[in-house]
């Protein structure tokens, strides 16, 4: 009896309510579609490169030096080249990163030169890459090498790019270490120093260095400030001291793909092969860090 | 100093020491810290040394630039020829070139984005979204340099097959801002779905309470609720495509074309800033400053449209917070 009272009321409006039940399964699967061309042009890059280059990846590519001939180059100075600019670079950007962090943290009152330097890294993590790779080039090679275009100053522009990446992630570190265990030590009579170095730090370390591992990652995909500093793209020797030419393995790649033979671009997709693996290791180093201190925490 | 690591625990435990110990100890302390504190203050400068460098020199060698070139003509010339006689500085072409990319990009990166974000935060189960999620978002940890590959040797012969090789040309901007799109697509997904998210869970049951369909609840209320924080995540993500070097260095040609059609070859203005840097340009000529007179309108209109962003972002926060 109600079934039917509700279908009188209804008669007039089956077919929009039809209309509206089909609307939405239709849409649903338009946004199920979204998702999967996105997983699915993840999955044509990655099948893409691998039939490409799988061929080509054996020792004897890790081994030698890039080639005039396609099928007898390597990939051995770009490697190299990529541990250098990464380790000086890790070297640059710990201090500056932790230590900006610290002070904005823990030591800055909140007042608006504080609220100036946030709100300039949250810009300077904004700016195109191409333009740290000017920034360079005017202020690393041409004022401070004197128009040298070495491994420093690649690695120096590679520094400031990522500092803001670095500093927001250690910010995040600090902030989650609970305010009680600081509140404990200050009515010990410990020092604000004391307290960053002895209770905040030990928490937050592992915190950072999952946000440092994943910032040097994007510093070892990068190439076009490397490109700006670098330039030199035939780079046949392992660069042996900070003041070295240089490469990058992004770079090599970027070489490899710009040549018109088929089988360079084959060799390319071969460096893309280890650049990925590279830095799937990195990120999962980094994942690794991040869960192991996480239950600890817990 | 180091011998002093870890001393705050001895006067308790030992109890031993004399007031004079004490105090000498604390104000070595204290002469730490303040040594320190003046130490990070240094590190917490260079971000903002940074930011005046770019500014600095970007503005010192346009200003050279400048002096030979009128901005009038810079700004308005439809022919940018720098390297070869006679020599034409005209960026409209380079800004073309880099918007007619970045539009495709966006639109393949807002109907993408928007439609996973929307899936995500409406429909889709937490243990779903929990492994979706993490995928997508290596889309955004991939190398440019390996989208460039991508669009060239895997995007483009596919165009070709669709619209014949005769029509599009090897380089192209269709094929860069499609790739491109792809990789921005997580940026606008994960900033639109934080803005779904955070729409009150009431406004929802309200209109489910009236019988609307899923549909209806996304694009009736959660979508109008959310609009200025899609709206932000749209242009920091059209702001990541315009200053996105590699893609369209590889993908999308060297030639600077004012056109509408994304079939030809373009030049966009990164590009154009790294294929100078290729070469043997002379430090101090103009076409060495060239790189930094494009560079700083590229610097502006990205910090420009990250400002606008931004601010959309924060003053959509204070609305639900």
């Amino acid at each position: 009896m109600i079934v039917k009272t509700t279908q009188d009321l209804a008669g007039g409006s089956r077919r929009y309510h039809l209309f509206r039940t089909w609307r939405d399964r239709i849409f649903f699967a338009g946004f199920l579609l979204a998702i999967l061309i996105g997983i699915a042009g993840l999955a044509a890059l990655l099948i893409d490169v691998l039939i490409d280059g799988l061929g080509f990846l054996n020792w004897k590519f890790m081994t030698t030096y890039a080639s005039r001939k396609p099928l007898e180059s390597g990939i051995l100075a770009p490697m190299a080249g990529t541990v250098w600019v990464v380790g000086l670079t890790a070297i640059f950007t710990i201090p500056i990163g932790i230590g900006t962090a610290i002070y904005l943290e823990e030591f800055a009152s909140k007042n608006r030169l504080t609220r100036l330097i946030e709100l300039n890294i949250s810009n300077l993590a904004g700016v195109p890459s191409v333009i740290y790779g000017l920034l360079g080039l005017a202020v690393f090679v041409q004022f401070l090498f004197n128009g040298s275009r070495n491994l420093t100053a690649g690695a120096l522009t590679m520094t400031l790019l990522i500092l803001p990446i670095v500093i927001i992630a250690s910010q995040e570190a600090i902030k989650a270490v609970p305010s009680s265990y600081r509140d404990a030590a200050y009515a010990m009579g410990a020092t604000r120093w004391q307290v960053v170095k002895t209770v905040v730090m030990p928490q937050a370390v592992p915190g950072m260095m999952s946000g440092i591992i994943l910032a040097l990652s994007r510093a070892v995909g990068e190439s076009a400030p490397i490109l700006i500093i670098s330039s030199l793209v035939w780079v046949t020797f392992v660069p042996t001291s900070p003041d070295s030419k240089f490469t990058v393995l992004p770079l090599q790649i970027f070489t490899w793909v710009s040549q018109p033979q088929e089988d360079f671009r084959s060799i390319a997709a071969a460096g893309i092969i280890v650049l990925l693996l590279i830095l799937l290791g990195m990120n999962a180093v980094a994942i690794w860090i991040r869960n192991k201190y996480q239950v600890r925490s817990e | 100093m180091s011998t002093n690591s870890g001393p705050n625990t001895a006067p308790l435990t030992q109890g031993r020491l004399l007031p004079y110990e004490v105090v000498r100890r604390r104000r070595r302390q204290y002469l730490e810290q303040s040594i320190v504190s003046w130490l990070l203050r240094i590190t917490a400068v260079i971000s903002i040394l940074t930011t005046i460098g770019i500014v600095l020199i970007l503005v010192m060698e346009s200003v050279g630039f400048f002096s030979q070139v009128s901005v009038w003509e810079f700004v308005t010339g439809r022919e940018w020829t720098p390297l070869f006689k006679p020599q034409k500085f005209g960026v409209l072409p380079l800004i073309g070139g880099t918007l007619l990319v970045a539009v495709i990009a966006g639109l393949v990166s807002l109907t993408l984005g928007l439609g996973a974000a929307i899936f995500l935060s409406e429909y889709a189960p937490e243990r779903i979204r929990k492994i979706i999620k993490p995928v997508l978002e290596i889309l955004a940890g991939i190398p440019t340099v390996v989208y460039g590959y991508f669009a060239l040797t895997f995007i483009t012969p596919i165009l070709q097959g669709m619209f014949g090789s005769e029509r599009v040309i090897i380089f192209n901007a269709l094929s860069a801002g499609i790739v491109m799109g792809l990789m921005i697509m997580p940026m606008v997904s994960t900033l639109s779905e934080d803005a779904m998210i955070a729409v009150p869970r009431s406004l929802r049951d309200a209109a489910y309470a009236l019988g609307a369909t899923r549909f209806e609840v996304s694009t009736k209320v959660v979508i109008p609720a959310a609009l200025s924080g899609i709206v932000a995540s749209f242009i920091l993500a059209l702001s990541r495509a315009i200053g996105e070097t590699m893609i369209v260095k590889i993908a999308a040609g060297a030639t600077p074309n004012l056109t509408l059609n994304p079939l030809e070859s373009i030049q966009a203005m990164t590009a154009y800033i790294v294929q100078i840097s290729l070469g043997e340009t002379a430090h101090g000529s103009i076409e060495y400053q060239t790189i930094f007179a494009v560079g700083l309108l590229l610097f502006v209109m990205t910090l420009g449209m990250n400002i606008l962003g931004r601010a959309i972002i924060s003053r959509f926060r204070q609305v639900y917070e």
